[in-house]
């Protein structure tokens, strides 16, 4: 009886290749060491968490991402989710501004203000910014090729409103080689995006040590398609290719290195994500001890923010992504996260809703003051399943980077050749297949699903608003006006000339938000300088 | 003798828009439907597409847009395949198209709308089943 059974036992195979037993036991973890393999948290390696208390002593961060048409639409939605018991900002930008383009730019039609805040000028900012303190309040700005445009003027609002550089919070996202795996809003060749970096890395080392100048997102490269061990492993490479430049440029690993963070992707199985992290969070103290020779906890401590997943979301019944979303919550708790950016029920098509936004708001809060989630550290840690799979995600996770450097030639070159991307679209289309087999369940989608309306009535869809960007258009030909144009040549000068040298640009930059230099005249300049990115077309 | 010409299908990112798994997810799929895929890259411009299908003489275009700006796109690439003299070529959308918007795509004169997750064998049976006038006449 007991043989026959065994043998209709399902198989399952996790997105990372992984087999699950039905069973796990004492022989899975018999190999395991509390002190080398796990420490208490706050300890080295960091497996069960970065801090002793972790949540008990303070819950995660809460993060909504936020931003659509004017400045001052986006700072309504900021000063909603402050009033609600937000803590924290996460600025999205239109598509314009984090390709370099000013609003009133031909290629800018039809795309102003409808994906993020549209932002011209630091006068845009200083709008957007109104009100909130941002010595108090993190903000956290999804900007990528133009980070040195948007960093310079979110600093020179902190410095307008009072605060000094060293007490300035708040994060980059920053992370140019992702954007060529996924997402795709580059600008510049590979050489010159990776130099920028750089310079905001060192000047931000040396003058704003609160700031987090780059988060490296694993996230859109899984969103893209890659399994959670080519996340994982595609980032770190990543995030080692920035430290590396940085350190070539004489400044220790424990003076900056500690002031990265990271962006991942919560969806797929709960176990897999949970492992994933905690194998993560182990392997990055490893690698910054043994491989750069980190003293510090703090720079071994791997720092993320989660609870994105925006893949896993459905069209068919949007509703139940309120439900995905609670488990994403649940994953990222589970996992350790300091910050969690819910994604919304609504987003698989559409600019979350403030009712949206407030449903992921009120859905981490639950978690955090309703269900225990901020009681104890690392709940799951010593189960025989959870500690296996923490081992063997972190093997594999390993052997992918070692690929990377391998047979790739490392993450540089195997993302300017288009090898990662092509690694990426391949896994993206299996994913498809399986979905489009059932074999993988998208509940409501692929089965359980009903006929009728795809979309709810429910959904409030966002609507884009052209007097958004005739309003945008016009504070801009007022500030092109009213500032001193000599000012703003003398400083695009400077960028221009300083381009062709190794000069850190932020100074420069800063020179040029201040003078209301735009965001399409700066990156214009680097362009003439440094040409555009050729995208490796490679399928 | 069209049989054995392989069906030529141009896909296409226009604008600023970087999402570009559907559309490598598609012309992966489209490939292995034993059909010839040209992709353009990212960030193109409606010029630049128009000018690569017609150097490429494809049977089919397919755009992939998630960023909500599909009705101003299709409009202008339509415009100016005709003043190229490509306009009988069909053009399909893809990404991310509230229902709403299909007929009205429609109207203009898009051949065929697939939504974020459609089904992969019946999109590529549909691009066979547009391109095959097209192909007759080569």
């Amino acid at each position: 009886m007991a043989e026959k059974a065994e043998k209709k036992v399902r198989e399952v195979l996790l997105e990372s290749g992984i087999p699950v037993r039905p069973v796990y036991g004492p022989a899975d973890t018999a190999d395991l060491n509390y002190e080398r393999d796990l420490g208490d948290p706050g300890h080295f390696p960091f497996t069960r968490g970065i801090h002793p208390l972790m949540y008990r002593s303070r819950a995660w961060t809460m993060r909504q991402y936020a931003g659509f048409g004017t400045p001052q639409d986006t700072n309504g939605r900021f000063r909603f989710l402050i009033d609600h018991g937000q803590n924290a900002l996460n600025v999205a930008f239109d598509l314009p501004t984090q390709m370099g383009l000013d609003s009133d730019d031909s290629r800018s039609e039809g795309e102003v203000g409808r994906v993020g805040m549209a932002v011209d000028t630091l006068k845009d900012m200083e709008v957007a910014f109104q009100g909130i303190p941002l010595d108090k309040v993190s903000v956290s700005l999804t900007i990528n090729a133009p980070t040195p445009v948007l960093l310079a003027m979110y600093l020179a609002v902190a410095e307008k409103q009072g605060v000094p550089l060293g007490e300035v919070r708040g994060t980059a996202q920053n992370d140019i080689l992702k954007e060529y795996i996924g997402r795709g809003a580059w600008i510049f060749p590979v050489e010159p995006a990776l130099r920028l970096i750089a310079d905001t890395m060192e000047f931000c080392a040396r003058q704003a040590p609160k700031y987090y100048p780059v988060s490296v997102c694993g996230y859109h490269i899984r969103e893209s398609g890659a399994t959670p061990v080519q996340e994982i492993a595609y980032a770190y490479s990543i995030a080692r290719a920035y430290i590396q430049r940085v350190i070539d440029r004489g400044l220790k690993v424990d003076d900056f290195a500690g002031r990265l963070s990271f962006n991942f992707d919560i969806f797929g199985n709960l176990f897999e994500q949970v492992a994933k992290f905690r194998a993560a969070r182990r392997l990055w103290a490893k690698l910054m001890r043994d491989e750069f020779g980190a003293k510090q906890p703090d720079t071994m401590q791997m720092k993320m923010i989660a609870g994105g997943g925006g893949g896993g979301l459905t069209i068919e019944e949007p509703e139940n992504n309120i439900v995905r979303g609670a488990y994403y919550a649940l994953i990222s708790a589970l996992s350790g996260a300091q910050t969690m950016a819910l994604c919304c029920f609504d987003e698989a098509y559409t600019i979350p809703s403030e009712k949206a936004s407030l449903i992921s708001l009120r859905t981490m809060q639950i978690l955090a003051e309703e269900m225990g989630l901020s009681d104890t550290v690392d709940p799951l840690a010593g189960s025989y399943y959870v500690e296996s799979l923490t081992n063997e995600m972190e093997k594999r996770i390993m052997a992918e980077m070692a690929c990377v450097d391998q047979e790739m030639g490392g993450i540089v070159k195997a993302v300017s050749e288009g090898r990662i991307q092509a690694a990426v679209a391949h896994q993206a289309l299996l994913y498809e297949q399986k979905l489009q087999r059932g074999e993988i369940v998208k509940v409501g989608v692929n089965k359980y699903r009903s006929e009728g309306e795809r979309v709810s009535e429910e959904v409030e869809l966002h609507e884009y608003k052209p007097e958004a960007t005739e309003e945008q258009l016009k504070r801009l030909a007022q500030v092109r006006a009213e500032r001193d144009a000599g000012a703003v040549q003398v400083s695009l000068n400077r960028i221009r000339e300083q381009a062709q040298g190794n000069v850190n640009l932020m100074p420069a930059m800063l020179q040029a938000v201040r003078a209301y230099a735009t965001v399409g005249e700066i990156v214009g300049v680097l362009k003439e300088v440094w040409g555009g990115f050729r995208e490796p077309v490679r399928l | 003798m069209d049989g054995d010409k392989p069906i030529r299908v141009l896909v296409a990112k226009p604008g600023l828009d970087g999402h570009d798994r559907g559309a490598k997810v598609v012309a992966l799929a489209l490939r292995e439907a034993g059909m010839e895929v040209i992709y353009t890259g990212l960030h193109k411009s409606v010029e630049e597409i128009v000018s690569t299908a017609v150097q490429e003489d494809v049977d089919v275009i397919g755009l992939s847009i998630l960023s909500g700006a599909h009705l101003p796109l299709a409009e202008k690439l339509l415009a100016q395949m005709r003043a190229a003299g490509i306009g009988e070529v069909p053009v399909i959308i893809g990404g991310n198209i509230p229902q709403r918007d299909h007929a009205k795509l429609r109207s203009l004169g898009i051949a065929g709308v697939f939504a974020t997750g459609s089904d992969l064998e019946a999109m590529a049976r549909s691009v066979r089943d547009l391109a095959r006038p097209a192909a007759e006449r080569g």
